[in-house]
């Protein structure tokens, strides 16, 4: 029977949660790298075991975390697992944690400065990672988005870093970050395209790549942020916070942006509305259901400012016909009183059938249901704020 | 014989109880201690200090022999006393909170 590995990144650690194919009772694992920031935790689709961590501190900096037993034994990548890192041999060397920004001239002279709140040029400066993409075919090979926002590859487990200059020179001259740092959040890779990568980042935009990485450019035609961004034209700036789509169906992409809800038939050349009936189209995270492609859920936020349900309940909502059309899910969420926020990486679908859906509060709940959203039940209540939420079907 | 006090979270990453003990030549400044602590504990590397730059992370600081030596230039010689290992050098996580 297929079981269930859910990765939760907190401000005060790692947690794990394990259930079996019913998920009704869950076993509750904890906290690991108590005291720093998880940002996410992600395990590698073709190796269950193979999971990868992002652990942060505004103190202590960047450690990227590997575990190669499903999350029991952790280490940084270089050292062997059960060898202590004092030993001679396998000792981690840092260079698991080194973010260095691509400076060579071989590499088309990446810019080095992007633009500051002020509007003058401001140098780029690793500050963490945010996200961590696990190749769809090598174990070994795991993409990470950082802040200041760029894009590294690890082609050796983790061991060591690339970036993917290409992308800043996406007009990067010109991104600035949002409210919350500017971070390159959300990674897409295309089985049915093996060079095409989708990124998004916060306050720049999505961008493509159609070959591995060299090069990209920026896909927000039609994208509108009236307040924020006045030029309708603007190629870059727009806050996207989040982007998802089907593995079937890889050119249909679903964007929650910091207003708006969005979606492209064209593999992103251009955007169209989709928020329809939504009670406020501000919000964070978006997905897909496992087996239905035109099934998608947010969870709307009041507003910019007030990141918080609107009327103090806390409704997924649930569209499937592709958006326009949205359904509150409330049975077994809390319908009054509540003001959590649901961050863009804190939900996620499992691939079981009835397709499990989960998501992960700044109030420290996760809640889970079973039925593609239909019922609602806690797994934990009082962790630490979810930062982020991904599930694995194991079976 | 150069004395190092860790806070917890560099103490967990690097493996260690208590205070590390670094053998070094002169001289002693903040920058060769780093220098010698990143050599034998490498996971620490840019957890302290920016791997590239070397700066020194915001939120870090360093004592020793009561003073506050965080804003010193990495290159000037540490006191006599931690130096001779008679005081240790702090590595601190700066005060935060409201």
């Amino acid at each position: 029977m297929s079981h269930i590995r859910v990765l939760v990144g907190t401000r005060k650690g790692a947690f794990i949660l394990t259930s079996d194919g019913k998920r009704k009772e869950w076993e509750v694992n904890g906290p690991m790298f108590g005291g720093w920031e998880l940002f996410h935790l992600k395990g590698s689709p073709v190796d269950h075991n193979r999971l990868y961590a992002s652990q942060s501190s505004s103190w202590f900096g960047q450690i990227i975390q590997r575990s190669d037993d499903g999350g029991k034994t952790w280490y940084q990548p270089g050292t062997p697992p059960d060898q202590p890192t004092m030993a001679p041999e396998g000792i981690p060397i840092g260079e698991s944690n080194k973010f260095a920004y691509d400076t060579s001239s071989e590499t088309a002279k990446p810019l080095t400065t992007h633009q500051w709140y002020d509007g003058s040029q401001h140098p780029w400066e690793f500050k963490r990672v945010w996200h961590l993409e696990p190749s769809l075919t090598d174990p070994d090979t795991v993409y990470a988005g950082v802040e200041d926002a760029a894009l590294f590859r690890s082609t050796n487990d983790g061991l060591s870093w690339q970036e993917l200059s290409g992308l800043r020179n996406a007009k990067g001259n010109l991104w600035q970050p949002g409210a919350g740092g500017m971070c390159l959040h959300t990674i897409l890779l295309d089985k049915s395209h093996p060079t095409r990568i989708f990124v998004a980042i916060s306050a720049a935009g999505t961008f493509r790549t159609d070959d591995n990485g060299k090069t990209w450019r920026p896909l927000n035609h039609r994208l509108k942020s009236k307040m924020e961004l006045p030029d309708p034209s603007a190629e870059v700036g727009h806050c996207v916070h989040s982007l998802t789509f089907h593995p079937s169906h890889p050119n249909v992409l679903f964007m929650q942006k910091h207003w708006d809800v969005m979606r492209s038939d064209d593999a992103g050349e251009s955007w169209h509305e989709i928020s329809g009936n939504l009670p406020s189209d501000f919000g964070f995270p978006i997905e897909v259901h496992a087996h239905e492609p035109e099934t998608i859920y947010v969870v709307p936020i009041t507003s910019d400012s007030e990141h918080y349900p609107p009327d103090g309940k806390l409704r997924v909502y649930r569209s499937r016909t592709g958006g326009n059309e949205w359904v509150a899910l409330t049975n077994g969420l809390p319908q009054q009183d509540c003001y959590v926020n649901v961050l863009r990486d804190a939900m996620a679908v499992d691939s079981l059938d009835p397709c499990g859906l989960y998501v992960g509060t700044t109030g420290g709940q996760v809640y889970v249901s079973a039925d593609a959203g239909d019922r609602w039940a806690p797994i934990v209540r009082d962790l630490p704020p979810a930062l982020s939420i991904e599930v694995q079907t194991l079976p | 014989m150069i004395r190092v006090v860790l806070p917890e979270h560099f103490r967990t990453l690097a493996r260690v109880e208590g205070e590390i003990q670094l053998d070094m030549a002169l001289p002693i400044t903040q920058k060769t201690i780093l220098d010698a602590l990143e050599t034998q504990f490498p996971m620490l590397r840019g957890t302290i200090r920016d791997q590239d730059t070397k700066k020194r992370r915001p939120f870090i600081r360093f004592f020793a022999c009561a003073q506050d030596l965080s804003h010193e230039n990495p290159d000037t010689p540490l006191p006599k006393t931690v130096a001779t290992g008679v005081e240790p050098f702090l590595i601190v996580g700066a005060m935060a909170g409201g």
